[in-house]
């Protein structure tokens, strides 16, 4: 058995060295022909130095005429995905109450805290993060391609097909029917269906790139391709039924949640990042060059880090040390696209002030910084010792999932469906106050955890104090992050107010039109 | 070319992260026998474990005692750290990544009082006081005149007198004889 575990150490080396350097072939081969000038190919004719904002009269009549094309699945999307935030976040606020107050809201099956719990992953992640996502991909491809998407009823049809799917997968494990896999719970039926629904948006945009005419596929579409071929296939392997179980299975089970982390949210919110960072501030990215090392490698790494939710478990040493190491060259991706993308909005620090979208994206890029190089450390058995189990990793999962994908998607949201939707945001002050609860309750959250889940852990590694110490000892970070996560979730219901808000006007603006044809 | 490319090359990586990852410990560790423990489980046991898994004990409880260099677990009554094949066969598997509550690899071994878990199950703060953990009483049922085969919650012992008598459903007893197959007896020895 030695030898076996030996081979595929080593096989996992090697595919990943094979990877390496057919990169950096391709990339001194200049196979790409990637010049600084393809990162202009955002903009157009006399664009650059003038950067676009979110208002609807200082929109461009090129840029419009593609906006608008999007318009039905866009909006069913961002107002559908915005009602799974408000829906999970309270899902979560209640979770985060039961913690420090188990009795409250009652005592029944359906909303004891393992259920709750699983609801808001679920929610959140795939009908939050995964809808939003889809709909800012639906509003950009006609960007980036520079035409209307082939098949775009599909898109609409996908996102209908997903909010189904959803709904259905939540109600069941409300009423116990979990699958019992993390970051898969919802029953299968409903995962197939969804995978099937991601299908259906992806076939759009897969035709509509290998049709397009432009000359330059810009960075932003090379991450949305990569993120819609590898969702669905991921999403069917993770539901595959039951070929493994025991240690093979928890193998498989974080393999899949870590891609649906690194390959499907990451890839998306980075790709919107690339494009509307420039956009916002009139310039290109500060390397193009360096954001092909960053897409390859990302790949090349994120795909195989997922059992380092697993160390110190009982899973074979090989697999362990595969993904520690695979977690530490994720350093290399991550700087690069910390470089291209604070490089690029450092140099015009004082836009920030005036464009909350784009505060909203850099700060969000910010954090997947900090998140990162976070991860990286506590996959070190130094640090895992202490923090895994703990609260503080629900801190990191946070400053992930929330500090950087929800707040480039509620940067791109608050660009792009004015854009869209042909109307301008009715109530400005509501985007500062959601940004502000925003951003006080996620560090109020993560700071809360983070010391919180280092004492826990600390308690529990010390065998001199009681289990009970690291229950006791850090009820006072439970309750800060229900204030943090209270924060956030009033946040959450005023930005779903504004879209509602948005879009009655939107409606009545469409009616309007009609009545003055007739 | 370049959008070929990425799509190949993107499909290329995931196949060959899911064939080493995925694909390959299927075969390398299908094959070794399970020496830990006895993880057939009875009927009962196996319905119990299906309420474990349906209340979400999961995110709250680990099932991985971890071995001395990583943390005093063994010490803890958690249980040595198990091989791979001692978990063979179940499905889905429960390891967990949280320990908001203590692991419960070994629960059946160190706290085997089913009286003492039915009353902690339906309502933990009766026996311990600072405890977080949720309630189940959904899973007991009150009765006036509980019958021969009722199991009954010996509440009066701890000074507390509901007015009818609280008996535990099959679930909770299924849950019990769940809780009561998680143990670990002698260790192997290779350890
Ligand atoms: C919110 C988190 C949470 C959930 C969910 C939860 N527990 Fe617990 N559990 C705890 C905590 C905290 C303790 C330690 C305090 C105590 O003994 O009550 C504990 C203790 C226990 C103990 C006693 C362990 C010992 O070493 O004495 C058992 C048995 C147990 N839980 C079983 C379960 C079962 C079965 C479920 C699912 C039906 C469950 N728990 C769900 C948090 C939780
Ligand atoms: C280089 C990048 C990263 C590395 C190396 C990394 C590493 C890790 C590790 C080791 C864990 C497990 C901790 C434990 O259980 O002890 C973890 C958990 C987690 N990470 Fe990351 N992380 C990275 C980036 C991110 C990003 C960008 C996100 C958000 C999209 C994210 C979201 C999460 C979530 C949600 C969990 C919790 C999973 C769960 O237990 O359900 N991580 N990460
Ligand atoms: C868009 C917003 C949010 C996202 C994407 C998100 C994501 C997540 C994720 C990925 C986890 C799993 C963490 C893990 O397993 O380590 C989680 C757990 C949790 N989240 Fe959130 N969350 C969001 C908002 C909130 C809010 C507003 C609250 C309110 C307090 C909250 C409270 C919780 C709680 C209590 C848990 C369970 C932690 C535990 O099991 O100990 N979340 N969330």
């Amino acid at each position: 058995m030695n030898a076996a575990i030996f081979n595929f150490a080593t096989l996992s080396g090697l595919l990943t060295m094979i990877g390496i350097l057919v990169t950096a072939l391709a990339f001194y081969s200049q196979a790409w022909k990637l010049t600084q000038t393809s990162g202009l190919s955002i903009f157009a004719q006399g664009e650059v130095g003038q950067g676009e904002s979110a208002a609807v009269t200082s929109q461009k009549a090129h840029w419009r005429s593609l906006d608008i094309l999007s318009q039905a699945s866009v909006s069913f999307g961002v107002l559908t995905s915005s009602f799974w935030l408000v829906i999970g976040s309270l899902a979560g606020f209640t979770s985060s109450i039961k913690l420090h107050h188990p009795e409250v809201f009652g005592n029944t099956a359906e909303l004891t805290f393992g259920r709750l719990r699983s609801f808001h992953l679920n929610a959140v992640g795939y009908g939050w993060l995964s809808i939003a996502g889809v709909s800012l991909v639906v509003w950009l491809m006609p960007r980036l391609v520079r035409e209307r998407l082939p098949f775009a009823s599909f898109n609409f049809a996908g996102i209908g097909l997903w909010n189904l799917c959803l709904t259905a997968g939540l109600t069941g494990i409300l009423l116990g029917h979990s699958s019992g896999i993390e970051w898969l719970e919802m029953p299968r039926l409903a995962n197939f269906g969804i995978a099937l629904a991601g299908g259906m948006v992806a076939t759009p945009v897969l035709l509509s790139v290998l049709t397009a005419k432009v000359d330059h596929l810009y960075v932003t579409a090379w991450y949305f391709l990569a993120a819609l071929l590898w969702f669905p296939i991921l999403f069917i392997i993770g539901n595959a039924p039951s070929i493994h179980n025991g240690i093979e299975h928890a193998l498989a089970n974080w393999w899949f949640a870590h891609n649906a982390l690194g390959l499907w949210f990451t890839p998306i919110s980075i790709g919107i990042g690339y494009y509307i960072i420039p956009k916002i501030i009139g310039r290109p990215i500060y390397s193009y060059n360096l954001s092909f090392l960053g897409f390859w490698t990302l790949a090349l790494f994120y795909s195989n880090v997922g059992v380092h939710h697993l160390i110190g478990g009982p899973v074979p040493q090989w697999v362990v040390t595969v993904s520690v190491v695979m977690s530490m060259m994720m350093l290399i991706p991550v700087i690069a696209v910390a470089i291209n993308h604070h490089m690029t909005a450092f140099r015009f620090l004082s836009k920030l002030r005036t464009s909350i979208p784009l505060r909203f994206i850099v700060i969000g890029s910010m954090m997947y910084t900090v998140s990162s190089v976070q991860g990286s450390l506590h996959s070190l058995r130094g640090l895992s010792r202490i923090s895994h189990f703990t609260h503080y990793t629900v801190g990191h999962a946070h400053l992930g999932a929330y500090g950087f994908v929800s707040f480039v998607l509620f940067g791109a949201i608050y660009f792009a469906l004015p854009k869209v939707m042909e109307r301008d945001w009715p109530y400005p002050k509501w985007i500062s106050l959601h940004f502000w609860c925003a951003i006080i309750g996620i560090l109020v959250y993560v700071i809360s955890l983070s010391i919180g889940g280092i004492i826990q852990g600390m308690a529990m590694l010390d065998i001199s104090q009681p289990f009970m110490n690291s229950v006791t000892h850090t009820q006072a970070y439970m309750i800060g992050r229900s204030v943090g996560g209270g924060l956030m979730t009033l946040g959450h219901l005023v930005f779903f107010a504004h879209i509602v808000g948005l879009m009655l006007g939107a409606l009545s603006n469409i009616r309007h039109r009609g009545e003055l044809q007739k | 070319m370049t959008r070929l490319s990425i799509m190949l090359g993107a499909l290329l990586i995931l196949l060959s992260s899911s064939v080493v990852l995925v694909v390959a410990p299927y075969f390398a560790y299908v094959w070794p026998e399970a020496q830990g423990r006895n993880h057939e489980l009875s009927e009962v046991q196996q319905r119990g474990r299906e309420v474990y898994i349906s209340m979400g004990c999961v995110y709250c409880h680990s099932q991985q005692p971890r071995n001395p260099g990583y943390g005093p677990d063994t010490a803890r009554g958690w249980g040595y750290q198990p091989s791979a094949q001692d978990y063979a066969g179940q499905y889905p598997h429960q390891l967990g990544t949280s320990r908001t509550g203590p692991d419960l690899y070994n629960i059946g071994d160190r706290n085997p009082s089913i009286q003492w878990n039915l009353i902690h199950l339906y309502d933990p703060r009766l026996v311990v006081p600072w405890s977080i953990m949720p309630s189940f009483r959904f899973l007991f049922t009150e009765k006036d005149q509980p019958g021969p085969e009722d199991v009954v919650l010996d509440l009066k012992n701890i000074g507390v007198h509901p007015p009818r008598h609280v008996v535990a459903t099959q679930d909770a007893l299924a849950l019990m004889a769940y809780l009561k197959s998680l143990q670990q007896k002698e260790l192997p020895a290779h350890e």
